[in-house]
């Protein structure tokens, strides 16, 4: 049993010496050093687990009182936003929660691809963070079902007929997906005990993406490691204040939709309740799918003995998968844009591209907007596998800053002596 | 948590600035946190739909003497027991008697015939036996509450086991000689 404890609290170091919690804590949080240069987009990542934690508690709070059954689902939602005690303010929050997640996160993964976040060493990070965003796509589709509204039925329908583009046993994982001849009940039934069940997964999975960013601290602008204490600063104060002031920010932005726009991300349909008999004209996923719809509805081609359909949900897939292999496809050893002329355009364009999806999947796909589509599809995956390898050997960088304060003090070596001191204490 | 080492050497006249920024910043977030929790729990309590004024008419007309009935108010149920004359006796007899929860007979029904009850043990919620006429109705000829044992007299007084007080009168009042409305 360790004696050598830091605590002086009897009961602290009681437990600690137990369990040692206080010293995870204070390493983890209060001494772990985090790069000094860090910008406001590192907030991002803390923003997205605040989000975790509103749509896992206002969506225990909605199971108490919706009705996973295709006679009430819809009618149980109507009553949660009359009758329950601001039923309307949990169903707006987690409904917005949802829109609010895949911005914070669109916005975090951008962060990375800018300032080669997924590079050695942090490409099992990148991985598991790849990873985190399937699970919350399946986790935003299964929870959109749950109104029972026309998009719910229609777009659980879309859904699960992807499956049916797997040759031979595709149409035997719809039915066992549907739990019936289609989608009905069982389906609504079965989607609403797994919208439970993953967001603990993605508690893990989120766990597992903590730790790995614990073991590889955190990358910075720069993109150049951190060579020791004078190039970091605790995570806490630091971190945790400046993470406050962009929650801060960011639940005003959020406070913003649900107070005085809390419709403004969803469809108008999706208030008619679900109609096995009846597409509506204008059915639309939601907006955070759009970029993804749009590459699936560009196929309208079969390529040799792959129809048009299958080929739609490989690329589909094969949009978020190709991020897994990212790590290697991208041969620049410069992490950061900041210091490559030429991938720093490159990915402004890729941005715009998929902005520009974005947009094509909100339109019908005829004309010009199908051509749009089918030329930023093709860019879209040309960006991994033609671009980025070609430009790791091309490129000429700039010439990199040999460690992180060396931009600001103008020189590799220790900073003044009193701050670097003070840091070395705790 | 050990004390951070920025704040050892901050300035005096910055330090009451500092204070009151982390303090309000703190409160805000107090605040905040507070809002956020108040809609959460309250959207447990009663919504609107249950909360809806809820009351029951009995017509009181086709029971018997000495026979009674359960109704359902407000998921609850209620006993409405037309007394025998001599359950009417035994009860005011009993009203000097060494009672948990001293009550009169009186005080309990506003018509001597008519007992209206809330049908729940007082100890832990189960319903007493009593009603029906097979049922055993303890030792005081009352209720019996099989969960643990409570026995109620002629006028739903707990005599006996662990329940801690009478059976409790509703709210109720005759419309008509022979109609109440509970509630």
């Amino acid at each position: 049993m360790s004696t050598d404890s830091q605590w002086k609290n009897p009961v602290i170091r009681w437990v600690d010496d137990r369990l040692p919690i206080f010293t995870y804590l204070d390493h983890e949080y209060q001494q772990f050093p985090m790069p000094k240069n860090l910008n406001y987009f590192w907030n991002f990542g803390a923003l997205a687990s605040i989000v975790l934690v509103v749509m896992v508690v206002t969506g225990i709070m909605l199971a108490m009182q919706y009705t996973p059954h295709v006679d009430y689902a819809f009618d149980s939602v109507e009553r949660i936003m009359r009758d329950v005690n601001y039923g309307w303010l949990l169903r707006y929050i987690h409904m917005n929660g949802g829109s609010m997640f895949f911005i914070v996160v669109y916005i975090h993964i951008f962060r990375g691809l800018y300032y080669g976040s997924y590079k050695a060493p942090r490409e099992l990070l990148w991985m598991l963070g790849v990873a985190i965003l399937l699970l919350m796509m399946a986790t935003a589709f299964l929870g959109y079902v749950l109104p029972w509204g026309q998009m719910s039925y229609w777009g659980a329908t879309v859904i699960t007929k992807m499956f049916s583009a797997i040759p031979f046993i595709g149409d035997w994982i719809v039915t066992l997906l549907w739990g019936g001849f289609s989608v009905d009940n069982a389906t609504l039934n079965r989607f609403f005990s797994l919208h439970y069940l993953m967001p603990f997964v993605l508690f893990g999975l989120v766990g597992m993406h903590v730790v790995a960013l614990h073991v590889t601290k955190s990358n910075n602008p720069d993109g150049v490691e951190m060579n020791g204490p004078q190039d970091s600063v605790p995570f806490h104060p630091y971190f945790t204040a400046k993470d406050a002031v962009g929650t801060g920010f960011f639940l005003i932005f959020f406070a913003y939709f649900v107070f005085f726009a809390p419709n403004f991300f969803g469809e108008a349909d999706n208030y008619i309740e679900a109609n096995p008999l009846q597409t509506p004209p204008h059915i639309v996923p939601e907006w955070y799918f759009l970029p993804f719809y749009a590459i699936l509805r560009s196929v309208t081609v079969d390529f040799w003995f792959i129809s048009a359909k299958l080929m739609g949900v490989i690329l589909m897939f094969g949009a978020t998968m190709i991020l897994f292999v990212l790590p290697w496809l991208d041969t620049s050893k410069v992490r950061s844009a900041r210091y490559r002329p030429i991938y720093k355009f490159v990915f402004w364009i890729f941005l715009a591209d998929c902005v520009m999806l974005g947009w094509v999947g909100g339109q019908l796909p005829e004309g010009i907007p199908l051509i749009m589509g089918q030329v930023g599809t093709v860019y879209y995956f040309a960006h991994f596998v033609i671009v980025l390898p070609v430009l790791g050997w091309i490129e000429k960088p700039l010439p990199l800053p040999t460690s992180i304060s060396e931009p600001v003090t103008g020189g590799g070596g220790a900073v003044p002596g009193a701050t670097a001191a003070k840091m070395e204490k705790p | 948590m050990a004390d951070n080492p920025a704040s050892a050497d901050t300035d005096d006249e910055d330090a009451g600035r500092r204070d009151f920024l982390v303090l309000a910043a703190t409160a805000m977030g107090a605040i905040g946190a507070a809002s956020f929790v108040w809609p959460l729990i309250q959207s447990m309590n009663p919504s609107a739909e249950v909360l809806a004024l809820s009351t029951t008419e009995v017509d009181l007309e086709p029971i018997e003497s000495g026979q009674a009935i359960t109704i359902v108010w407000q998921g609850k149920p209620v006993f409405v027991r037309r007394r025998t004359a001599a359950e009417i006796a035994t009860a005011k007899k009993d009203d000097s008697a060494d009672m948990r929860d001293p009550q009169t007979d009186a005080e309990r029904a506003e018509k001597p015939e008519w007992l209206v009850l809330i049908g729940l043990c007082t100890h832990l919620g189960c319903i007493p036996l009593g009603q029906k006429a097979t049922d055993p109705k303890g030792e005081y000829g009352g209720w019996f509450c099989p969960c643990h044992g409570s026995h109620y007299d002629t006028s739903g007084r707990i005599r006996r086991g662990p329940a801690p007080t009478n059976l409790p009168v509703p709210p109720y009042a005759y419309l008509e000689d022979n109609k109440i409305l509970i509630g």
